[in-house]
C-alpha cells in the first residue's frame, strides 16, 4: 500500500546525514557568539563629516591655487563640512573664474553666486551620500586589516545602524580592551611636512604673521603638548605635506641610533620620487613627521632621501609595533567614536553555554516524558521528529555560518515548542478521527491531511514575522529571527513528512485493523 | 489518557468578563508604569554602564555599594547569578562622558571597589552603551515588532477575514501588554533579550489563534446554519485539548530554562512563562471574542447594503455561478 514509503525513509535518512555532516565536528562548525564565547564587542560611530570636510578643504585650496596660477587672487573659507565660500572674485575675471571653477568642481559641487564676487559651493546631495558610504567602507577595510594583524580568530567587522554609519567590531577571545581600542581607533594620518619655524610657543611663532596662522601653513603641537591646548610647544609647518601615509609601501619596527624602539618606513616609487625632490631642495631645513596632527619628531634634512625614513619618539616596544601596524594598514578616512562596548569574560560565556545546553536538554526530556505518557508509542514519533528538527536546524546554522548566541538558543527552544505544537495538532486530530470510527490507516491519513493547512497557516505567519524581525531587528533579535526562520522550515518537514513516514512505517508492519497506539 | 476530550464550555458567554479583567489588568499596569515614569529600560535602550564582578570570597551587596562611594548613589547593585560564585552586578545610568571615554566610568568603578578593600575580584563582564545607540536600538526594536505584526495581520486577513485578523492582532497586543505589566511588577528591565522573548510570545499567540480560526473555518462548512458565536465556541472547545497540551509542554521547556538556564536567560525565560499563560488565555477568551464582536457590528451594515443593490449582486452571483 505504502509503495513510496521506502523512498520517503531514504529522503529522511539523507537529510539527516546531510545535516549531521554539515555540523560535524560540532566544536569547529558551530560558531559561538560573543555572549557565549567571551570577547569584545564594539559599536563605532564613523564621523563621516571629517572626510567631507577634508574634501571640501582640499577642493577650496586647489581652486584657490589654480586661480592664483591665472593671477586671480581670492579668499576661500570653509563654511561647513559640505560647503565653502569664495570671496573677492574681481568682476573682470568673473568669466575666467567660472570656467576654471566649472572644470575643477562641477563634478561634485553646485555653485551659487551671492553677488559682489562672492560664490558659495555646496557639495551635491548625491555626492554627499556617496562620500559618506565610501568613508564607512574605507573605514571598515582599514579596521579589518588592523584587526587581522591583531591575530584574533574569526573577527567580525561590519556596517551597522539605521544610517549604516556605524561599524560593529567583534573580537572573540580578546581581553586586552585598551590595546584593541587603541589600535582600531587610531586615525593614523601620517604626513611629512617641511618646518617653517619651531619648536616654540604659539605667540613667538605667530609674531611675524601678526598673530594669525598664514593660509598656507599649519600650527601643529608636538608630543609634549596636550591635544587641544593652546599653551605648550608648537611647530609652524607648510600646509601641503611632502608625502603622506598613502605613499608608504611598508612600515616596521626598528631601533633608532640610541637603540630605542622606532618605526622605519619604505616609500613607494611615486612617493620616493617626490620625497627625493623635496629633500634635495630643502637640505638643512627641518622635516616634521606628523601623526594624527601631532609632531612626533622633526629631524633636520641632511641630504636627499628617497625610499626610507624613520619615525622616532619616546616609544615603548609595544607602541612602536602598534604604530607600525596601523601605518601598514593605512589611515582611517575619518575619526571614530565609541557608541557601545561590551566585554564578556570567557568564564561567564562558558557558564552560559553550560546552563543553556542543560536547560534545553532538561526541557526536551520533560517534553518527551509527557508526550510518551500522553500519546504512548506515538509520543516516540513526536520525539524523533522534534530531535530531528533540532539536528536539521543545527545543520542549517552551520552551513550558513550563523553564529550561536543566547537569543539563538531561545530560538531553539521555540523550535521545540513549534515541533510539539505541530505533533499535538496532528495527534489530537487523529484521535478525533479514530473516535469517528475510522480505521487506523484512514484516521492517520485524515489527521495529517486536515491539519496540514493549519500547520501551513501557523508557519507562514511566523515566517513572515521572522522575516520582518530579521529585516528591521538588530543584534540579538536578528540571531533569534535566523534560528526561528530555519527552525520553522525544518519543522514543516519533520512534523509533516518525517512523522507521517514513521506512522506509515508502523502501520506497514502490523496487520490490518490493529489499533494504533496514540 | 486524554484531557478535555469532549469539552463543551461556554467560553463565549464569558467574553465581556474576560475583556474587563484584561482591561483592568492593563490599566493597572499602565498606571504603575506612569507612576514609575516610564518602562524600566535596560542599558541596551537607556545607555549606561554595567560591570559584573566576581569576588574570591563572599561579600555583601551593601559592602560593594559602600565601596563605590559617592558614585554609588545612582548605582544599582545586585548579586548576580549562582550565589556560590559571589558575583555582583553594578549598574550606573551614565557612561562617564561622550565619545572615546566609554570605559572610563567602568574603570572608576573597579578602582573605587579595589580601594575599598572588600576582597579580591575579577571583572567577569562589562557593557557600556552610549545614549545615542540606546535610542536607535529602541526605535528599531519597536519598528521590528510593529512591522512583524503588520505582516501577520495582512496574512491572516488574506487567509481568513479582516475581523479575524484584527482579533488575532488585538489578542497579540493584549499578550504583549500583559507581559510588560508583569515584567514591571517583577522588576525586570526591558532589554534586547526580553524584546526577543516578547516577539516569541507574539509568535506563539498568533500561532494559537490561527489554530482556532482554522477550526472555525472548517466548522463553518460543517455547521452552516449555526450563528458565528456558536461555531467559534465549538472551535475553541474542539481545540482546547491541543491548546492546553501545547502551552503546557512549552511551559515545561521554558520552566527548565528559567530554573537552569543561568542568569542571562532568566529574564528571557520569565517573560516567556508569563507570555505562555496570557497567550493561552487570550486565545480562548480574547481573540475569538473580538472577532465575534466585530463581525456582529459589521453584519447589520452589510445586510442593509445588500438589500438595496440586490439586483447587481444577483447578477454578479449568477455570473460567478
Amino acid at each position: 500500500m505504502y509503495k513510496n514509503l521506502r523512498w520517503k525513509l531514504l529522503v529522511v535518512l539523507a537529510v539527516t546525514a546531510l545535516a549531521v555532516w554539515s555540523f560535524s565536528p560540532p566544536s569547529q562548525k558551530i560558531k559561538l557568539g560573543l555572549d557565549l564565547k567571551g570577547g569584545l564587542h564594539l559599536v563605532l560611530g564613523v564621523q563621516t563629516d571629517d572626510a567631507l570636510k577634508l574634501e571640501t578643504d582640499t577642493t577650496a585650496a586647489q581652486l584657490q591655487s589654480a586661480l592664483k596660477d591665472e593671477s586671480v587672487t581670492v579668499t576661500t573659507k570653509t563654511i561647513d563640512p559640505t560647503s565653502f565660500e569664495v570671496d573677492g572674485v574681481p568682476a573682470a575675471s568673473d568669466q575666467a573664474f567660472r570656467t576654471l571653477a566649472d572644470s575643477q568642481t562641477s563634478g561634485s559641487y553646485d555653485r551659487d553666486a551671492r553677488g559682489g564676487g562672492a560664490y558659495v559651493f555646496k557639495m551635491k546631495p548625491n555626492i554627499v551620500v556617496q562620500r559618506r558610504a565610501e568613508t564607512v567602507t574605507q573605514a571598515i577595510q582599514t579596521i579589518e586589516r588592523r584587526v587581522n594583524e591583531l591575530g584574533v580568530s574569526e573577527p567580525v567587522v561590519m556596517p551597522y545602524g539605521a544610517r549604516n554609519d556605524q561599524i560593529i567590531v567583534q573580537l572573540p577571545g580578546m581581553s586586552d580592551v585598551a590595546r584593541a581600542k587603541e589600535i582600531i581607533g587610531k586615525t593614523a594620518v601620517l604626513e611629512l611636512k617641511l618646518v617653517q619655524a619651531g619648536p616654540a610657543d604659539r605667540a613667538t611663532l605667530l609674531a611675524p604673521y601678526g598673530g594669525q596662522v598664514p593660509a598656507d601653513m599649519d600650527l601643529v603641537p608636538d608630543t609634549s603638548t596636550a591635544p587641544g591646548s593652546t599653551t605648550g610647544s608648537f611647530y609652524l609647518l607648510q600646509h601641503v605635506p611632502v608625502i603622506t601615509g598613502r605613499d608608504l609601501r611598508s612600515a616596521r619596527t626598528t631601533t633608532d641610533q640610541y637603540n630605542a624602539p622606532a618605526v622605519s618606513f619604505t616609500l613607494n616609487s611615486d612617493g620616493a620620487a617626490r620625497f627625493g625632490r623635496a629633500t634635495a631642495s630643502n637640505i638643512g631645513r627641518g622635516l616634521a613627521i606628523v601623526l594624527d596632527n601631532q609632531v612626533m619628531s622633526a629631524p633636520r634634512i641632511d641630504g636627499a632621501i628617497t625610499t626610507d625614513g624613520q619615525i622616532t619618539g619616546r616609544f615603548t616596544q609595544q607602541e612602536a609595533s602598534d604604530l607600525s601596524l596601523v601605518l601598514r594598514s593605512g589611515s582611517l578616512p575619518a575619526s571614530l567614536t565609541y557608541e557601545e562596548q561590551q566585554e564578556v569574560g570567557p568564564s561567564l560565556g562558558a557558564d552560559s553555554i553550560r546552563a543553556g545546553i542543560l536547560a534545553s536538554l532538561i526541557g526536551l526530556a520533560l517534553v518527551t516524558a509527557f508526550m510518551l505518557t500522553y500519546y504512548k508509542l506515538s509520543g516516540l514519533n513526536a520525539f524523533v521528529s522534534i530531535a530531528l528538527n533540532l539536528v536539521i536546524l543545527l545543520g542549517f546554522m552551520s552551513y550558513l555560518g550563523a553564529v550561536m548566541t543566547l537569543p539563538g538558543i531561545a530560538g531553539f527552544i521555540l523550535t521545540i515548542g513549534m515541533g510539539v505544537d505541530s505533533n499535538v495538532l496532528i495527534f489530537e486530530r487523529i484521535r478525533e478521527e479514530l473516535e469517528a470510527n475510522k480505521g487506523a490507516r484512514q484516521a492517520i491519513a485524515a489527521g495529517f491531511d486536515r491539519v496540514f493547512i493549519t500547520i501551513v497557516d501557523t508557519h507562514v505567519s511566523s515566517l513572515i514575522a521572522a522575516g520582518f524581525l530579521f529585516q528591521f531587528g538588530t543584534g540579538p533579535i536578528r540571531g533569534f529571527a535566523t534560528t526561528l526562520f530555519f527552525g520553522l522550515i525544518s519543522n514543516v518537514f519533520t512534523s509533516v513528512f518525517v512523522s507521517r513516514a514513521l506512522f506509515e512505517l508502523e502501520l506497514s508492519k502490523r496487520r490490518a485493523g490493529a489499533a494504533v497506539s496514540i | 489518557m486524554r484531557i478535555f476530550a469532549h469539552a463543551n464550555y461556554n467560553f463565549i458567554k464569558w467574553r465581556w468578563h474576560a475583556l474587563i479583567v484584561s482591561l483592568v489588568l492593563i490599566w493597572a499596569g499602565v498606571a504603575h508604569v506612569i507612576w514609575l515614569g516610564g518602562l524600566p529600560l535596560g542599558i541596551d535602550f537607556s545607555g549606561g554602564t554595567v560591570v559584573v564582578l566576581q569576588f574570591d570570597h563572599p561579600t555583601s551587596v551593601q559592602a560593594v555599594r559602600d565601596g563605590l562611594g559617592p558614585a554609588g548613589q545612582d548605582a544599582v547593585v545586585q548579586s548576580y547569578g549562582d550565589a556560590s560564585r559571589h558575583q555582583v552586578m553594578v549598574r550606573l545610568p551614565e557612561t562617564g562622558g561622550e565619545g572615546a571615554n566609554l570605559d572610563e566610568l567602568a574603570g572608576r568603578i573597579q578602582q573605587s571597589i579595589q580601594a575599598a578593600n572588600i576582597g579580591t575580584f575579577t571583572v567577569v563582564s562589562r557593557q557600556m552603551v552610549g545614549p545615542a545607540v540606546g535610542h536607535d536600538l529602541q526605535q528599531r526594536g519597536i519598528w521590528a515588532t510593529l512591522t512583524a505584526l503588520g505582516g501577520i495581520l495582512i496574512y491572516v486577513a488574506f487567509r481568513f477575514r479582516l475581523t479575524f485578523a484584527i482579533g488575532a492582532i488585538v489578542a497579540t497586543f493584549h499578550d504583549i501588554l500583559i507581559t510588560l505589566v508583569f515584567l514591571t511588577w517583577f522588576h525586570y528591565d526591558l532589554s534586547l533579550n526580553i524584546i526577543a522573548a516578547i516577539l516569541t510570545i507574539a509568535g506563539y499567540s498568533v500561532n494559537d489563534t490561527i489554530v482556532v480560526f482554522d477550526r472555525v473555518r472548517e466548522d463553518q462548512r460543517l455547521m452552516r446554519r449555526a450563528p458565528l458565536d456558536e461555531i467559534v465556541n465549538a472551535a475553541v472547545n474542539q481545540t482546547l485539548g491541543r491548546t492546553i497540551i501545547t502551552s503546557g509542554t512549552t511551559f515545561l521547556a521554558v520552566l527548565a530554562l528559567y530554573l537552569f538556564g543561568g542568569e542571562v536567560l532568566r529574564g528571557f525565560a520569565f517573560t516567556m512563562l508569563i507570555g505562555i499563560i496570557t497567550g493561552t488565555y487570550s486565545t480562548v477568551f480574547i481573540a475569538a471574542s473580538i472577532a465575534i464582536i466585530l463581525s456582529r457590528r459589521n453584519r447589520p451594515v452589510a445586510a442593509a447594503a445588500a438589500t438595496t443593490p440586490a439586483r447587481t449582486t444577483d447578477v454578479k452571483r449568477r455570473r460567478r455561478a
